[in-house]
Protein backbone atom coordinates (compact mmCIF):
# COMPACT_ATOMS: atom_id res chain seq x y z
CA UNK A 1 0.00 0.00 0.00
CA UNK A 2 0.84 3.32 -0.58
CA UNK A 3 1.10 6.14 1.74
CA UNK A 4 -0.27 9.11 0.66
CA UNK A 5 -0.19 11.39 3.50
CA UNK A 6 2.05 11.35 6.61
CA UNK A 7 2.02 13.66 9.47
CA UNK A 8 5.26 13.65 11.79
CA UNK A 9 5.11 15.81 15.02
CA UNK A 10 3.13 18.43 12.80
CA UNK A 11 2.57 22.01 14.67
CA UNK A 12 1.16 25.01 13.85
CA UNK A 13 1.76 27.51 15.53
CA UNK A 14 0.49 31.58 15.41
CA UNK A 15 3.48 33.46 17.12
CA UNK A 16 4.24 31.39 20.14
CA UNK A 17 0.64 30.18 20.42
CA UNK A 18 0.66 26.07 19.41
CA UNK A 19 -2.54 25.45 17.72
CA UNK A 20 -1.88 21.58 17.24
CA UNK A 21 0.78 20.15 18.06
CA UNK A 22 3.02 17.08 17.87
CA UNK A 23 0.18 15.48 15.72
CA UNK A 24 0.72 12.12 13.55
CA UNK A 25 -0.65 9.63 11.73
CA UNK A 26 -0.71 8.43 8.19
CA UNK A 27 -3.08 7.95 5.54
CA UNK A 28 -2.54 4.94 2.81
CA UNK A 29 -4.65 5.06 -0.20
CA UNK A 30 -8.57 3.62 -0.14
CA UNK A 31 -8.07 4.21 3.82
CA UNK A 32 -10.45 6.40 5.67
CA UNK A 33 -9.64 8.53 8.67
CA UNK A 34 -11.57 10.64 10.31
CA UNK A 35 -10.30 14.08 12.71
CA UNK A 36 -12.54 14.59 15.33
CA UNK A 37 -12.70 17.30 17.96
CA UNK A 38 -14.90 20.22 19.13
CA UNK A 39 -14.76 23.65 17.45
CA UNK A 40 -11.60 25.06 17.72
CA UNK A 41 -9.54 22.12 18.16
CA UNK A 42 -7.16 22.55 14.85
CA UNK A 43 -9.33 19.87 12.79
CA UNK A 44 -9.22 22.54 10.12
CA UNK A 45 -5.40 24.08 10.58
CA UNK A 46 -4.13 20.31 10.43
CA UNK A 47 -5.86 20.05 6.67
CA UNK A 48 -4.30 23.39 5.69
CA UNK A 49 -1.10 22.70 6.83
CA UNK A 50 -0.96 19.41 4.97
CA UNK A 51 -2.08 21.49 1.80
CA UNK A 52 -0.02 23.96 2.62
CA UNK A 53 -2.37 26.05 2.69
CA UNK A 54 -2.09 28.12 5.98
CA UNK A 55 -3.44 31.50 6.31
CA UNK A 56 -0.36 34.07 6.40
CA UNK A 57 0.74 34.76 10.50
CA UNK A 58 0.50 31.37 10.64
CA UNK A 59 3.49 28.77 10.69
CA UNK A 60 4.30 25.33 10.46
CA UNK A 61 6.37 22.94 11.72
CA UNK A 62 7.22 18.78 11.87
CA UNK A 63 6.83 16.87 8.94
CA UNK A 64 3.79 16.69 6.09
CA UNK A 65 4.50 14.34 3.75
CA UNK A 66 2.07 14.40 0.84
CA UNK A 67 2.70 12.00 -1.66
CA UNK A 68 6.22 11.41 -1.32
CA UNK A 69 6.98 15.40 -0.86
CA UNK A 70 7.68 17.17 1.98
CA UNK A 71 4.79 20.20 2.12
CA UNK A 72 6.27 22.47 5.49
CA UNK A 73 9.00 24.80 4.05
CA UNK A 74 7.90 23.74 0.19
CA UNK A 75 7.61 26.86 -2.19
CA UNK A 76 4.14 27.76 -3.96
CA UNK A 77 5.48 26.58 -7.23
CA UNK A 78 6.16 22.99 -5.84
CA UNK A 79 2.98 22.69 -3.90
CA UNK A 80 1.06 23.88 -6.74
CA UNK A 81 2.26 20.82 -8.85
CA UNK A 82 0.66 18.78 -5.64
CA UNK A 83 -2.61 20.82 -5.06
CA UNK A 84 -4.78 19.69 -7.77
CA UNK A 85 -2.93 15.91 -8.43
CA UNK A 86 -2.51 14.44 -5.17
CA UNK A 87 -5.42 16.26 -2.73
CA UNK A 88 -8.42 18.31 -3.01
CA UNK A 89 -10.59 19.25 -0.61
CA UNK A 90 -14.23 19.68 -0.29
CA UNK A 91 -15.21 22.48 2.06
CA UNK A 92 -17.78 23.19 4.61
CA UNK A 93 -20.01 25.89 3.64
CA UNK A 94 -20.81 25.05 -0.15
CA UNK A 95 -22.48 29.09 -0.42
CA UNK A 96 -18.89 30.29 0.02
CA UNK A 97 -16.82 27.38 -1.58
CA UNK A 98 -18.35 28.50 -4.79
CA UNK A 99 -17.17 31.46 -6.69
CA UNK A 100 -21.22 33.55 -6.78
CA UNK A 101 -20.64 34.75 -9.96
CA UNK A 102 -19.05 32.49 -12.24
CA UNK A 103 -21.86 29.79 -13.80
CA UNK A 104 -21.28 26.12 -11.88
CA UNK A 105 -20.06 24.55 -15.12
CA UNK A 106 -17.37 26.75 -15.34
CA UNK A 107 -16.28 26.26 -11.77
CA UNK A 108 -16.27 22.55 -13.00
CA UNK A 109 -14.17 22.80 -16.09
CA UNK A 110 -11.62 24.86 -14.26
CA UNK A 111 -10.09 22.43 -12.45
CA UNK A 112 -10.43 19.61 -14.43
CA UNK A 113 -8.67 21.24 -17.77
CA UNK A 114 -5.91 22.17 -15.74
CA UNK A 115 -5.82 18.89 -14.86
CA UNK A 116 -5.76 17.17 -18.30
CA UNK A 117 -3.31 19.21 -19.19
CA UNK A 118 -0.86 18.39 -16.42
CA UNK A 119 -2.04 14.74 -17.74
CA UNK A 120 -0.77 16.15 -21.22
CA UNK A 121 -4.10 15.52 -22.78
CA UNK A 122 -5.60 19.00 -22.99
CA UNK A 123 -9.33 19.15 -22.67
CA UNK A 124 -11.23 22.23 -24.41
CA UNK A 125 -14.40 23.01 -26.19
CA UNK A 126 -17.17 20.02 -26.49
CA UNK A 127 -14.96 17.60 -25.17
CA UNK A 128 -14.34 19.62 -22.09
CA UNK A 129 -17.97 20.37 -21.65
CA UNK A 130 -18.65 16.34 -21.85
CA UNK A 131 -16.20 15.95 -19.49
CA UNK A 132 -17.88 18.60 -17.38
CA UNK A 133 -21.29 17.07 -18.01
CA UNK A 134 -20.52 13.61 -16.91
CA UNK A 135 -18.32 14.59 -13.49
CA UNK A 136 -22.22 16.82 -12.57
CA UNK A 137 -23.87 13.09 -13.67
CA UNK A 138 -21.32 11.35 -11.31
CA UNK A 139 -21.98 12.99 -8.35
CA UNK A 140 -25.65 12.31 -9.19
CA UNK A 141 -26.74 16.08 -9.93
CA UNK A 142 -30.59 15.69 -11.38
CA UNK A 143 -30.35 18.07 -15.37
CA UNK A 144 -26.62 18.24 -15.45
CA UNK A 145 -26.97 20.45 -18.77
CA UNK A 146 -29.16 22.88 -16.62
CA UNK A 147 -26.61 22.95 -13.93
CA UNK A 148 -24.00 23.34 -15.55
CA UNK A 149 -25.45 26.95 -16.69
CA UNK A 150 -27.09 27.84 -13.37
CA UNK A 151 -24.98 30.08 -10.72
CA UNK A 152 -24.52 28.98 -7.11
CA UNK A 153 -27.15 31.08 -5.93
CA UNK A 154 -29.88 29.17 -8.38
CA UNK A 155 -29.02 26.06 -6.90
CA UNK A 156 -29.96 24.52 -3.37
CA UNK A 157 -27.11 23.87 -0.76
CA UNK A 158 -26.91 20.00 -1.48
CA UNK A 159 -26.85 20.85 -4.97
CA UNK A 160 -24.05 23.48 -4.27
CA UNK A 161 -22.34 20.68 -2.27
CA UNK A 162 -22.42 18.24 -5.05
CA UNK A 163 -20.56 21.10 -7.17
CA UNK A 164 -17.97 20.98 -4.66
CA UNK A 165 -17.35 17.77 -4.64
CA UNK A 166 -17.30 17.48 -8.39
CA UNK A 167 -14.63 20.21 -8.53
CA UNK A 168 -12.91 18.20 -6.22
CA UNK A 169 -13.21 15.17 -8.25
CA UNK A 170 -12.21 17.06 -11.49
CA UNK A 171 -8.70 17.00 -10.71
CA UNK A 172 -8.57 13.33 -9.98
CA UNK A 173 -7.21 13.22 -6.28
CA UNK A 174 -5.22 10.73 -4.45
CA UNK A 175 -6.33 12.45 -1.48
CA UNK A 176 -9.70 13.67 -0.67
CA UNK A 177 -9.53 15.99 2.75
CA UNK A 178 -13.74 16.54 3.44
CA UNK A 179 -13.61 19.45 5.97
CA UNK A 180 -16.90 18.91 7.64
CA UNK A 181 -19.01 18.93 4.25
CA UNK A 182 -21.92 17.63 6.00
CA UNK A 183 -22.33 20.59 8.82
CA UNK A 184 -24.31 23.25 6.70
CA UNK A 185 -26.99 20.70 5.35
CA UNK A 186 -30.15 19.58 6.52
CA UNK A 187 -30.00 15.99 7.79
CA UNK A 188 -31.72 13.79 5.13
CA UNK A 189 -28.88 15.87 2.27
CA UNK A 190 -26.41 14.89 5.07
CA UNK A 191 -26.94 11.16 4.64
CA UNK A 192 -27.25 11.62 0.72
CA UNK A 193 -23.67 13.80 0.15
CA UNK A 194 -22.44 11.03 2.44
CA UNK A 195 -23.98 8.29 0.77
CA UNK A 196 -22.17 10.11 -2.39
CA UNK A 197 -18.72 10.28 -0.82
CA UNK A 198 -18.87 7.18 0.14
CA UNK A 199 -19.58 5.93 -3.43
CA UNK A 200 -16.89 7.74 -5.13
CA UNK A 201 -14.33 7.01 -2.41
CA UNK A 202 -14.68 3.76 -2.59
CA UNK A 203 -15.01 3.54 -6.90
CA UNK A 204 -12.52 5.92 -7.43
CA UNK A 205 -10.29 4.23 -4.82
CA UNK A 206 -9.21 7.34 -2.64
CA UNK A 207 -8.21 7.84 0.53
CA UNK A 208 -10.04 10.15 2.68
CA UNK A 209 -9.16 12.41 5.08
CA UNK A 210 -13.03 13.01 6.69
CA UNK A 211 -12.97 16.51 9.42
CA UNK A 212 -16.36 16.68 11.26
CA UNK A 213 -17.25 17.16 15.30
CA UNK A 214 -20.03 14.82 14.52
CA UNK A 215 -19.77 11.66 15.89
CA UNK A 216 -22.65 9.62 14.51
CA UNK A 217 -21.40 10.77 11.14
CA UNK A 218 -17.51 9.90 11.50
CA UNK A 219 -18.25 6.39 12.76
CA UNK A 220 -20.60 5.18 9.73
CA UNK A 221 -18.12 6.94 7.40
CA UNK A 222 -14.74 6.34 8.35
CA UNK A 223 -12.57 2.89 9.66
CA UNK A 224 -9.96 4.91 11.84
CA UNK A 225 -10.37 7.86 13.96
CA UNK A 226 -7.89 10.66 15.50
CA UNK A 227 -9.22 12.38 18.39
CA UNK A 228 -7.99 16.11 18.63
CA UNK A 229 -8.37 18.70 21.65
CA UNK A 230 -6.91 21.94 21.78
CA UNK A 231 -4.48 21.25 19.00
CA UNK A 232 -3.32 17.57 20.68
CA UNK A 233 -4.08 14.09 19.94
CA UNK A 234 -6.00 12.35 23.02
CA UNK A 235 -6.85 9.60 21.49
CA UNK A 236 -6.47 7.98 18.46
CA UNK A 237 -7.55 4.04 16.83
CA UNK A 238 -10.08 1.97 15.02
CA UNK A 239 -13.76 3.93 15.52
CA UNK A 240 -15.27 0.43 16.80
CA UNK A 241 -12.31 1.08 19.50
CA UNK A 242 -12.68 4.56 20.38
CA UNK A 243 -16.01 5.23 20.39
CA UNK A 244 -16.55 1.58 21.97
CA UNK A 245 -14.57 1.90 24.58
CA UNK A 246 -13.05 5.15 25.02
CA UNK A 247 -10.23 5.78 27.67
CA UNK A 248 -9.51 9.41 27.78
CA UNK A 249 -11.81 11.77 29.26
CA UNK A 250 -12.12 14.24 26.69
CA UNK A 251 -13.47 11.39 24.32
CA UNK A 252 -16.22 10.08 26.64
CA UNK A 253 -17.20 13.52 27.09
CA UNK A 254 -17.82 13.71 23.24
CA UNK A 255 -20.22 10.45 23.07
CA UNK A 256 -22.28 11.29 26.42
CA UNK A 257 -22.87 14.55 24.53
CA UNK A 258 -23.74 13.19 21.25
CA UNK A 259 -26.03 10.28 23.02
CA UNK A 260 -27.44 13.01 25.32
CA UNK A 261 -28.31 14.36 21.91
CA UNK A 262 -29.55 11.50 20.46
CA UNK A 263 -32.03 10.19 23.73
CA UNK A 264 -33.43 13.93 22.98
CA UNK A 265 -34.46 13.17 19.79
CA UNK A 266 -36.15 10.14 20.40
CA UNK A 267 -38.07 11.66 23.33
CA UNK A 268 -35.96 9.07 26.12
CA UNK A 269 -34.69 11.41 28.99
CA UNK B 1 -45.08 35.64 -0.12
CA UNK B 2 -47.48 38.33 -1.89
CA UNK B 3 -44.81 40.84 -1.17
CA UNK B 4 -42.21 39.31 -2.67
CA UNK B 5 -44.39 38.96 -6.11
CA UNK B 6 -45.90 42.31 -5.83
CA UNK B 7 -42.11 43.93 -5.20
CA UNK B 8 -39.85 42.15 -7.91
CA UNK B 9 -41.14 43.63 -10.91
CA UNK B 10 -41.20 47.12 -9.87
CA UNK B 11 -37.65 46.67 -9.08
CA UNK B 12 -37.02 45.08 -11.91
CA UNK B 13 -38.85 48.33 -13.60
CA UNK B 14 -37.12 51.21 -12.32
CA UNK B 15 -33.55 49.22 -12.25
CA UNK B 16 -34.46 49.74 -16.12
CA UNK B 17 -35.74 52.90 -15.64
CA UNK B 18 -32.18 54.08 -14.06
CA UNK B 19 -30.77 51.96 -17.20
CA UNK B 20 -32.81 53.88 -19.69
CA UNK B 21 -32.14 57.51 -18.12
CA UNK B 22 -28.62 56.80 -18.04
CA UNK B 23 -28.42 55.82 -21.41
CA UNK B 24 -30.45 58.94 -22.99
CA UNK B 25 -28.57 61.67 -20.60
CA UNK B 26 -25.26 59.70 -21.66
CA UNK B 27 -25.97 59.66 -24.98
CA UNK B 28 -26.80 62.89 -25.03
CA UNK B 29 -22.91 64.08 -24.01
CA UNK B 30 -21.94 61.48 -26.33
CA UNK B 31 -23.56 62.18 -29.46
CA UNK B 32 -22.90 66.16 -29.10
CA UNK B 33 -18.81 65.11 -28.26
CA UNK B 34 -18.87 62.93 -31.71
CA UNK B 35 -21.04 65.85 -33.25
CA UNK B 36 -18.25 67.85 -32.97
CA UNK B 37 -15.44 66.09 -34.38
CA UNK B 38 -17.41 66.17 -38.16
CA UNK B 39 -19.53 69.01 -37.40
CA UNK B 40 -20.17 71.92 -35.58
CA UNK B 41 -22.78 74.75 -35.86
CA UNK B 42 -19.96 77.88 -36.21
CA UNK B 43 -16.49 78.37 -35.62
CA UNK B 44 -15.89 78.13 -31.61
CA UNK B 45 -13.33 81.08 -31.60
CA UNK B 46 -14.94 83.77 -34.47
CA UNK B 47 -17.78 86.24 -33.76
CA UNK B 48 -21.03 84.50 -34.56
CA UNK B 49 -23.26 87.01 -33.87
CA UNK B 50 -24.06 90.12 -32.02
CA UNK B 51 -22.37 90.27 -28.11
CA UNK B 52 -24.73 88.62 -25.55
CA UNK B 53 -27.54 87.63 -27.53
CA UNK B 54 -30.45 85.55 -26.22
CA UNK B 55 -31.37 82.32 -27.44
CA UNK B 56 -33.02 82.38 -31.13
CA UNK B 57 -32.99 79.90 -33.87
CA UNK B 58 -29.91 81.20 -35.17
CA UNK B 59 -27.77 80.57 -31.86
CA UNK B 60 -29.66 77.92 -29.71
CA UNK B 61 -28.55 78.96 -26.28
CA UNK B 62 -27.41 82.98 -27.46
CA UNK B 63 -23.72 84.25 -27.56
CA UNK B 64 -21.61 84.76 -24.93
CA UNK B 65 -19.59 88.58 -24.19
CA UNK B 66 -17.61 88.01 -27.71
CA UNK B 67 -20.12 87.09 -29.84
CA UNK B 68 -19.35 83.25 -29.71
CA UNK B 69 -21.90 80.49 -30.33
CA UNK B 70 -22.42 79.49 -26.93
CA UNK B 71 -24.55 76.15 -28.29
CA UNK B 72 -21.37 75.47 -30.03
CA UNK B 73 -19.00 75.61 -27.00
CA UNK B 74 -21.00 74.00 -25.00
CA UNK B 75 -20.94 70.97 -27.85
CA UNK B 76 -17.06 71.10 -27.66
CA UNK B 77 -17.18 71.47 -23.49
CA UNK B 78 -18.87 67.66 -23.71
CA UNK B 79 -16.44 66.33 -26.00
CA UNK B 80 -13.80 68.00 -23.29
CA UNK B 81 -15.91 66.27 -20.46
CA UNK B 82 -16.01 62.80 -21.90
CA UNK B 83 -11.91 63.25 -22.44
CA UNK B 84 -11.77 64.17 -19.07
CA UNK B 85 -13.69 61.67 -17.22
CA UNK B 86 -12.82 58.57 -19.58
CA UNK B 87 -9.04 59.63 -19.05
CA UNK B 88 -9.09 60.68 -15.88
CA UNK B 89 -10.75 57.01 -14.85
CA UNK B 90 -9.08 55.20 -17.06
CA UNK B 91 -5.67 56.34 -15.63
CA UNK B 92 -7.11 56.36 -12.01
CA UNK B 93 -8.44 52.72 -12.54
CA UNK B 94 -5.27 51.29 -14.10
CA UNK B 95 -3.06 52.67 -11.51
CA UNK B 96 -5.38 51.89 -8.45
CA UNK B 97 -6.14 48.42 -9.04
CA UNK B 98 -2.55 47.68 -9.94
CA UNK B 99 -1.87 49.22 -6.37
CA UNK B 100 -4.44 47.60 -4.21
CA UNK B 101 -4.16 44.12 -5.65
CA UNK B 102 -0.39 44.52 -4.76
CA UNK B 103 -1.41 45.59 -1.44
CA UNK B 104 -3.57 43.09 -1.31
CA UNK B 105 -1.47 40.28 -1.71
CA UNK B 106 1.85 42.13 -0.13
CA UNK B 107 3.51 40.92 3.22
CA UNK B 108 2.03 43.14 6.08
CA UNK B 109 4.24 46.32 6.51
CA UNK B 110 4.31 46.80 2.84
CA UNK B 111 0.72 46.53 3.13
CA UNK B 112 0.66 49.09 5.92
CA UNK B 113 2.91 50.93 4.38
CA UNK B 114 0.65 51.59 1.45
CA UNK B 115 -2.44 51.93 3.11
CA UNK B 116 -0.83 54.45 5.39
CA UNK B 117 0.00 56.26 2.14
CA UNK B 118 -3.05 56.02 -0.03
CA UNK B 119 -4.87 57.07 3.69
CA UNK B 120 -2.83 60.33 3.65
CA UNK B 121 -2.95 60.71 0.01
CA UNK B 122 -6.93 60.64 -0.26
CA UNK B 123 -7.11 63.11 2.74
CA UNK B 124 -5.83 65.71 0.86
CA UNK B 125 -8.77 66.74 -1.56
CA UNK B 126 -8.51 65.40 -5.28
CA UNK B 127 -8.76 69.07 -6.58
CA UNK B 128 -5.49 70.36 -4.50
CA UNK B 129 -4.04 66.93 -5.58
CA UNK B 130 -4.56 68.16 -9.65
CA UNK B 131 -3.53 71.43 -8.94
CA UNK B 132 -0.32 70.40 -7.01
CA UNK B 133 0.48 68.30 -10.06
CA UNK B 134 -0.82 70.84 -12.68
CA UNK B 135 1.32 73.17 -11.31
CA UNK B 136 4.37 71.14 -11.04
CA UNK B 137 4.38 70.25 -14.98
CA UNK B 138 5.31 73.61 -16.68
CA UNK B 139 2.68 74.16 -19.31
CA UNK B 140 -1.68 74.04 -18.39
CA UNK B 141 -2.62 71.62 -21.05
CA UNK B 142 -5.96 69.12 -20.87
CA UNK B 143 -3.08 66.39 -20.99
CA UNK B 144 -2.14 67.44 -17.19
CA UNK B 145 -4.63 67.92 -16.34
CA UNK B 146 -6.59 64.80 -16.84
CA UNK B 147 -3.05 62.60 -15.35
CA UNK B 148 -3.41 64.74 -12.41
CA UNK B 149 -6.99 63.77 -12.18
CA UNK B 150 -6.24 60.40 -12.36
CA UNK B 151 -3.64 60.58 -10.16
CA UNK B 152 -5.62 61.63 -7.75
CA UNK B 153 -8.42 59.27 -8.13
CA UNK B 154 -6.13 56.37 -8.07
CA UNK B 155 -5.84 56.57 -4.19
CA UNK B 156 -9.47 55.70 -3.80
CA UNK B 157 -9.43 53.24 -6.51
CA UNK B 158 -6.89 50.96 -4.97
CA UNK B 159 -7.93 51.92 -1.43
CA UNK B 160 -10.92 50.23 -2.34
CA UNK B 161 -9.38 47.66 -4.45
CA UNK B 162 -7.44 46.74 -1.64
CA UNK B 163 -10.20 46.13 0.77
CA UNK B 164 -12.19 44.65 -1.75
CA UNK B 165 -9.92 42.51 -2.61
CA UNK B 166 -9.01 40.95 0.52
CA UNK B 167 -12.58 40.19 1.63
CA UNK B 168 -12.39 37.97 -1.87
CA UNK B 169 -8.97 36.36 -0.78
CA UNK B 170 -10.60 34.93 2.62
CA UNK B 171 -13.60 33.02 0.55
CA UNK B 172 -13.23 29.20 0.43
CA UNK B 173 -13.64 29.09 -3.42
CA UNK B 174 -10.70 30.77 -3.64
CA UNK B 175 -8.62 28.16 -1.12
CA UNK B 176 -10.58 25.65 -3.28
CA UNK B 177 -9.03 27.17 -6.03
CA UNK B 178 -5.96 27.16 -4.43
CA UNK B 179 -6.68 23.76 -3.71
CA UNK B 180 -6.75 22.29 -7.11
CA UNK B 181 -3.72 23.69 -8.65
CA UNK B 182 -4.76 27.00 -9.53
CA UNK B 183 -1.69 30.03 -9.73
CA UNK B 184 -2.24 33.20 -8.49
CA UNK B 185 -2.32 35.29 -11.53
CA UNK B 186 -5.08 33.17 -12.89
CA UNK B 187 -7.00 33.22 -10.00
CA UNK B 188 -7.19 37.04 -9.80
CA UNK B 189 -7.90 36.90 -13.45
CA UNK B 190 -11.19 34.57 -12.75
CA UNK B 191 -12.20 35.11 -9.47
CA UNK B 192 -10.80 38.21 -7.69
CA UNK B 193 -11.40 40.95 -10.67
CA UNK B 194 -14.94 39.42 -11.36
CA UNK B 195 -16.09 39.72 -8.01
CA UNK B 196 -14.52 42.90 -6.86
CA UNK B 197 -15.76 44.48 -10.73
CA UNK B 198 -19.49 44.98 -9.87
CA UNK B 199 -18.30 47.58 -6.83
CA UNK B 200 -15.49 48.96 -8.44
CA UNK B 201 -17.30 49.61 -11.56
CA UNK B 202 -20.28 52.16 -9.27
CA UNK B 203 -17.15 53.44 -7.83
CA UNK B 204 -15.79 54.13 -11.41
CA UNK B 205 -18.51 55.54 -12.32
CA UNK B 206 -18.65 58.31 -9.14
CA UNK B 207 -15.16 59.18 -9.91
CA UNK B 208 -16.40 60.00 -13.40
CA UNK B 209 -18.75 62.34 -12.33
CA UNK B 210 -15.78 63.53 -9.33
CA UNK B 211 -13.39 64.02 -12.93
CA UNK B 212 -15.74 66.41 -14.98
CA UNK B 213 -16.45 68.05 -12.19
CA UNK B 214 -12.96 69.26 -10.88
CA UNK B 215 -11.68 69.65 -14.48
CA UNK B 216 -14.57 72.29 -14.43
CA UNK B 217 -13.14 73.43 -11.72
CA UNK B 218 -9.48 73.42 -12.89
CA UNK B 219 -10.53 75.04 -15.56
CA UNK B 220 -12.78 77.81 -14.19
CA UNK B 221 -9.39 78.72 -12.26
CA UNK B 222 -7.56 78.91 -15.17
CA UNK B 223 -5.45 75.48 -14.22
CA UNK B 224 -7.22 73.01 -16.91
CA UNK B 225 -7.34 73.44 -20.88
CA UNK B 226 -5.89 76.90 -21.89
CA UNK B 227 -8.33 78.92 -24.46
CA UNK B 228 -9.76 78.09 -26.86
CA UNK B 229 -10.71 75.00 -25.42
CA UNK B 230 -14.27 75.30 -24.32
CA UNK B 231 -14.24 73.26 -21.34
CA UNK B 232 -17.59 73.86 -19.25
CA UNK B 233 -15.49 75.44 -16.02
CA UNK B 234 -13.83 77.63 -18.69
CA UNK B 235 -17.62 78.97 -19.97
CA UNK B 236 -18.96 79.53 -16.62
CA UNK B 237 -15.66 81.22 -15.87
CA UNK B 238 -16.46 83.63 -18.61
CA UNK B 239 -19.91 83.94 -18.03
CA UNK B 240 -19.08 85.07 -14.02
CA UNK B 241 -18.79 88.77 -15.14
CA UNK B 242 -22.45 88.90 -17.16
CA UNK B 243 -24.22 86.70 -15.07
CA UNK B 244 -26.83 88.95 -14.82
CA UNK B 245 -27.52 90.07 -18.31
CA UNK B 246 -26.65 86.62 -19.84
CA UNK B 247 -27.82 84.21 -17.19
CA UNK B 248 -27.56 81.25 -19.61
CA UNK B 249 -23.62 81.22 -20.15
CA UNK B 250 -23.66 79.98 -16.34
CA UNK B 251 -26.64 77.69 -15.92
CA UNK B 252 -25.97 76.20 -19.39
CA UNK B 253 -22.69 74.45 -18.31
CA UNK B 254 -24.01 73.57 -15.06
CA UNK B 255 -26.95 71.70 -16.17
CA UNK B 256 -24.43 70.04 -18.59
CA UNK B 257 -22.30 68.96 -15.76
CA UNK B 258 -24.89 67.81 -13.34
CA UNK B 259 -26.94 65.37 -16.17
CA UNK B 260 -23.71 64.05 -17.24
CA UNK B 261 -22.47 63.42 -13.76
CA UNK B 262 -26.28 61.87 -12.95
CA UNK B 263 -26.44 59.47 -16.11
CA UNK B 264 -23.59 57.94 -15.82
CA UNK B 265 -24.37 57.09 -12.11
CA UNK B 266 -27.75 55.98 -13.17
CA UNK B 267 -25.80 54.25 -16.63
CA UNK B 268 -23.57 52.39 -14.19
CA UNK B 269 -26.50 51.13 -11.56
CA UNK B 270 -28.46 50.42 -14.02
CA UNK B 271 -25.45 47.94 -15.77
CA UNK B 272 -24.11 46.86 -12.26
CA UNK B 273 -28.11 45.37 -12.06
CA UNK B 274 -28.06 43.71 -15.72
CA UNK B 275 -24.64 42.16 -15.19
CA UNK B 276 -24.49 40.88 -11.87
CA UNK B 277 -26.16 37.70 -11.68
CA UNK B 278 -27.29 37.67 -8.52
CA UNK B 279 -29.03 41.09 -8.61
CA UNK B 280 -30.89 39.88 -11.55
CA UNK B 281 -34.50 39.63 -11.43
CA UNK B 282 -35.03 35.76 -11.42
Amino acid sequence: MTVLLSLENLSVHAGNKALVSNLSFSLNRGERLGLIGESGSGKSLTSLAATGLLPAGLSSSGSAILAGKQVIGASDRELNQLRGTAVAIVFQEPLTALDPLMRVGKQVAEPLARRAQRDGAPLSGATLDKAVLALLDEVALPEPQRMATSYPHELSGGQRQRIAIAMALACKPDLLIADEPTTALDVTTQAEILGLLDRLVRTRNMALLFISHDLPVVANTVERVVVLRQGETVEAGNVTEVFGNPRHDYTKSLLAAARRLDDAMEGRS
Amino acid sequence: MSTATMTAPTEKKSHSLALKAGLLLVGIHIFMGLLTLVWLPYDPTAMAGGRLEGPSLLHLLGTDRLGRDLFTQMMIGSRIALIVGIGAVAIGAVIGVTLGLLAAFASKWLDDALAATLDILIAFPTLLIAMLVVAASDTANLWSAIIALGIALSAIVARLTRILAKRVLVMDYITAARTSGSSWPKIVAIHILPNIWPTLSVNFALQFGLAVIAEASLSYLGLGAPPPNASWGRILQEAQGTVYTAPLGAIAPGIALVSLAIGVNLLADGLRDTIDPTRRAR
